[in-house]
């Protein structure tokens, strides 16, 4: 079970949360002017990275709000989480919550 | 072999005595004890069959390796099966069984299984029973293995789950575990230490040196007595750490009650941990290594270091006369620990050229070594009577030497499980032919023998540098001596054992070496080594060690099977803990329940919620009573609870723009005190979701979803609104549970209404059909939407929830001059399925577009892209021959069709392509026929044609209509 940092709450389990998948998607638009292959890009295609993944989160049994973070997919080690709207933190950035220095797989503690 | 009690040794409580029994036979043994030591000094040797061949078994271990005492503890409904008799506490009372032996373990019919044992090696079910059919075979060949017995009955006991958090966690109380919680309490820090065993102390219970200028025992009490004066230090015994998971997490089972008599306990019998640990010390210990030689597995070969905790810790002895066959220092101590203990030790056959440091006790105790050399087989019939023993150089068989015990070392494996279930990394140690933790990927360190570090003192100093969070030094090369292996299609391999609890063979390895069956993954599975609910802690390194041999392949690159959790089986009731039973999932009830109980009401389950199904009288079947309800509906008045209906607020200055990119319908030209039927979509264009909404005030809606619904769609919104259309400024409620709804419907409905009192004009030019409207009802504030899914004149009034019965109660007593009637879920469904109303969930799927139930038009009309627009627009939405939802009528006087019949072209003969399905149907008590709607290819542009309708196995004529059976102008709902 995960340990994930809700910018808003701090870290809490991952019971609490719910994962909405590949984040930085833009939604194509208007319906008028987007083609087929666009479409479908939009409602199917994912990255599925080996490494790190941007995706966002629901704090469902917290706060309720949405957030993004960046997970590492073959460690679980979650680099930085950071607010909906906002660009990813490149590593060494600060952000809303840095993983701790010495933090192990999982971040912060 | 018969085993039997030591005269001084030992830890348990010699002046009381415990009854127990086993097998039918009453024994006795002290407090201390486990069943398997109990068993062991009342000179009991066979204690199970083995799982396939059911082969007499005896004591291989002391600890939770045991491969082979698996018994049935208790009986009835609190029985455990499978459980190992090394790991229950004896307690006054205690009975239990061997499993896997009809009659007895003593005598097993099915031992004749052993006879044809060369007949079924590895793979032979696979090879022998496909033909004709794997199935016909299966119930026999199960019947024939398997263990013990599930529980009789619904489990009475019950389970906790707890959470806790710790800076540190040690797991494992022997001496490096200690001297590990030990340094890291002194920093200050929380520690918590978990021991699975009752005692403290692990290997230190049987331990016959001295540490630091005292006897084991002594240090151990003393680091306890340490321990407990410390506030920040937490201890647990029965507490067994089972996995090591993501982000520091490690699952914890304690057992509270298991070691009472089943009438003494009382509370959870096992409560699950989830814990964090900031760092985890992982003391784990090791599991000694058996040797391969023909019929090991005659009761009478055990781990030497099991003769050792039998003595030292219980205080029994396994024989008189032992023989000991060793590769390592090690087993010399459990030797001289026997023989100091009084036991006769005739020989130590060591396959060293030359001993370690301990040959010189052997010399001081007299005992004989011979080396060089190692067991090549175990003489006896039912039990060990002698042991072969050759020289290593050539295997060439040299002496028998007559015994009634054999104990092995074949060195040792560190427990790596949690290290490596943690995400760490193993590597090959060839000087001690073992796997030992490598890198760690989460902050944890294993110490002592876990990270193959056998001497007490090293292991000790191993736990302090851990504790205070030091590097841990390397372990000592140690000289481990070579292993005499069976040459490839030599007959003896076939009766040496490397699996005991899955009866996995040196042979079946090579079988399956020569099958090319070489990945160690694909070993496991084509001969189960390692398989058995021991997951293979005493066969796994010795099958790699063979594979390795065979192939003349490098143990690291052949590498280990994946180790999961759990470590050691946990209870099934242990994982779901309370949520069991009625507690498995939180059931809504209405505020008006108690009244509608009353009613007679006939409760079913709907979702998360408990509702009225029907209000059957007396005599009336449910058949009857839907019937009547729906009667009086139409003719009179009815009164549904509609409150688990779902209800979202949606406010804001731009809550308007917020829905119109919501619904498929407008939104934007809705009318401040009017009503509208709304159809949300999903992104891929699916019908998700449909109810009425309601304009409150200019920047003010009243969401209305459909009971299942209501939070899921509250949550997308929220998910819209936070992470695609973050400029609009709305705010989203879910207040499902804030409102109670009281549903009148039917003619009388308005006189009702106005029979309680209101300040609202229900006048039809007033309040019309599809209108919203504010105000006090019987002295409550209330919110009514005049709004139909019945086809009756209809209005929903909702109250605060508190006020939910008292208006329940209120309409009855108002409704009784009108014949009032209380209907159910079941009559609404009849009542809108003779209006043709859809019903999501019901008349779609998850293929289902607008365009397929009459919604086409609204979406053409609108201009504006919303939720699920785009993809209505696909090739696949566009197709032609979509299937629509249209009415379908009975020709015959077969009554009402199946729900799911399918529709075939009317000149079908049997059964032919499907051009859609019934998805309701009913047989309408208002007209007095059969209806149905379905989703049909084409359906709208063929109504009037003739179909054929599947029908349970038969086709059956139908019509394809117009779904608007009754009232089609809506004359009715409009009055």
């Amino acid at each position: 079970m995960l340990l994930i940092d809700c910018p808003f709450c701090g870290p809490r389990a991952e019971i609490e949360f719910r994962c909405g998948g590949e984040s930085h998607i833009q939604r194509p638009g208007p319906h008028t002017e987007v083609s087929d292959a666009e479409w479908a890009d939009y409602l199917y295609n994912r990255e599925n990275p080996k490494g790190e993944h941007r995706e966002r989160w629901f704090h469902a049994a917290g706060c309720r709000r949405w957030f993004n973070a960046a997970r590492d997919t073959v460690t679980h080690r979650f680099r930085v989480t950071y607010k909906m709207g906002e660009a990813c933190p490149e590593a060494g950035e600060s952000a809303v919550s840095e993983a701790a220095p010495g933090a192990v797989a999982g971040g912060v503690i | 072999m018969s085993g039997w009690r030591l005269k001084a040794a030992g830890r348990v409580d010699r002046g009381a005595r415990i009854s127990f029994t086993w097998a039918g036979r009453t024994l006795h043994g002290h407090p201390g004890d486990t069943l398997a030591s109990a068993l062991m000094a009342n000179g009991v040797s066979i204690v199970g069959r083995s799982f396939k061949y059911h082969r007499p078994r005896g004591l291989l271990a002391a600890g939770l390796e045991e491969p082979n005492a698996i018994v049935q503890l208790e009986t009835g409904a609190v029985a455990v099966p499978n459980v190992k008799a090394t790991q229950i506490e004896l307690y006054e009372g205690l009975v239990a069984n061997p499993v896997n032996a009809k009659p007895s373990a003593e005598f097993d019919l099915l031992a004749a299984n052993s006879m044809f044992k060369r007949f079924i090696p590895a793979a032979f079910y696979y090879k022998t029973f496909m033909w004709p059919n794997w199935h016909w075979f299966e119930p026999a060949i199960r019947k024939a293995a398997g263990l013990g017995n599930a529980p009789e009955g619904v489990d009475p006991d019950s389970y906790d789950h707890r959470f806790a958090h710790t800076d540190i966690m040690v797991v494992g109380s022997g001496a490096a575990g200690l001297a590990a919680a030990i340094v890291a309490a002194k920093g200050g820090e929380k520690v918590l230490l978990v021991e699975a065993d009752a005692e403290l102390g692990g290997g230190l219970l049987a331990e016959p040196s001295e540490i630091e200028g005292l006897t084991a025992i002594a240090w151990r009490d003393r680091m306890l007595a340490a321990l407990s004066g410390m506030p920040n230090v937490t201890v647990m015994n029965r507490t067994m750490a089972f996995g090591f998971y993501d982000h520091q997490l490690v699952g914890l089972c304690e057992r509270m009650t298991d070691h009472l008599p089943p009438h003494q306990r009382s509370g959870p019998r096992q409560r699950l941990w989830k814990v964090r640990a900031k760092r985890a010390i992982l003391a784990t210990g090791a599991f000694e290594r058996p040797m391969a030689f023909a019929r090991n597995d005659l009761p009478g070969v055990m781990l030497a270091s099991a003769a050792q905790t039998y003595a030292l810790r219980y205080g029994v002895a396994p024989g008189r006369r032992i023989v000991v066959a060793t590769n390592n220092d090690s087993a010399y101590q459990a030797a001289f620990a026997l023989h100091d203990a009084g036991v006769g030790i005739a020989a130590i056959v060591d396959s060293r050229a030359r001993g370690g440091d301990a040959i010189a006790g052997a010399a001081a105790r007299g005992i004989r070594t011979i080396m060089d050399s190692a067991p090549v087989k175990a003489k006896g019939r039912r039990r060990v009577g002698g042991v072969v023993v050759a020289a290593v150089a050539d295997g060439k068989a040299s002496e028998s030497i007559a015994c009634d015990i054999v104990l092995m070392s074949n060195g040792w494996n560190p427990a790596v499980h949690l290290h490596s279930q943690s995400g760490g990394s193993l590597a090959f140690n060839s000087s001690l032919e073992a796997f030992l933790p490598s890198k760690s990927v989460q902050a944890a360190v294993n110490v002592g023998a876990a990270a193959g570090i056998f001497d007490l003192d090293a292991a000790i100093a191993s736990g302090r540098a851990a504790g205070q969070d030091d590097a841990v030094a390397a372990p000592l090369p140690a000289s481990v001596g070579p292993t005499l292996h069976f040459a490839d299609g030599d007959a003896r391999a076939g009766t040496a054992w490397v699996d005991f609890q899955n009866d996995v063979t040196a042979g079946d390895v090579q079988i399956a070496a020569r099958e090319n069956f070489r990945s160690v993954e694909h070993l496991k599975r084509y001969t189960t080594l390692g398989m058995a609910s021991d997951q293979g802690k005493t066969s796994n390194v010795t099958g790699i060690h063979m594979l390795s041999n065979l192939l003349g392949k490098a143990p690291q690159a052949i590498g280990t099977t994946k180790f999961r959790p759990p470590f050691d089986p946990v209870t099934i009731g242990g994982f779901a803990g309370r949520a069991v039973g009625e507690n498995l999932m939180p059931i809504a009830q209405s505020a008006a329940h108690a009244s509608a109980l009353a009613a007679g009401a006939k409760m079913e389950n709907y979702g998360s919620w408990l509702r009225p199904a029907c209000f059957p009288r007396a005599g009336e079947d449910e058949h009857v009573a839907v019937a009547r309800e729906v009667l009086a509906v139409r003719g009179q008045v009815g009164l549904f609870d509609a409150s688990p209906l779902g209800k979202i607020e949606v406010k804001g200055p731009d809550a308007a723009e917020f829905l119109q990119r919501v619904y498929v319908n407008g939104v934007r030209n809705l009318k401040v005190g009017r009503c509208r039927y709304g159809l949300m979509l999903s992104e891929h264009g699916i019908i998700y979701d449909d109810g009425v909404f309601a304009k409150i005030a200019e920047d003010h809606y009243l969401v209305g979803t459909t009971s299942g619904h209501a939070a899921a769609i509250a949550d997308t919104l929220q998910e819209w609104l936070q992470c695609e259309w973050t400029d609009l400024k709305v705010l989203v409620e879910n207040v499902t549970t804030g409102w109670a709804v009281m549903n009148v419907a039917g003619p009388k409905a308005r006189a009702v209404l106005e029979a309680i009192g209101t300040e609202i004009d229900l006048s039809r030019d007033a309040f019309p059909h599809m209108a919203y409207r504010e105000g006090l009802v019987g002295g409550v504030p209330a919110r009514i939407q005049r709004v139909s899914f019945s086809g009756e004149l209809s209005y929903e009034i909702s109250v605060p929830w508190n006020y939910g019965r008292a208006l329940w109660d209120a309409m009855i007593q108002a409704g009784a001059p009108h014949d009032i009637v209380p209907f159910g879920v079941e009559a609404l469904m009849a009542l809108r399925i003779e209006k043709g109303f859809l019903h999501v969930g019901s008349d779609t799927d998850g293929t289902t577009m607008p365009q397929d139930v009459g919604f086409g038009g609204a979406v053409a009309k609108k201009p504006d892209d919303f939720i699920g627009r785009r993809s209505t627009m696909t090739p696949e939405g566009r197709r032609v021959d979509r299937r629509q939802l249209v009415g379908l009528e009975t020709l015959d006087t077969g009554g009402a069709f199946e729900c799911g019949a399918h529709i075939l072209a009317s000149e079908t003969k049997g059964i032919g392509a499907t051009q859609g399905w019934v998805t309701s149907s009913v047989q309408s008590p208002t007209l007095g026929r059969p209806l149905a709607m379905a989703l049909i290819e084409r359906g709208t542009a063929r109504i009037g044609e003739t179909v054929q309708v599947w029908d349970l196995g038969k086709g059956r004529p139908a019509r394809i209509v117009d779904p608007r059976f009754y009232d089609p102008a809506g004359e009715k709902l409009d009055g």
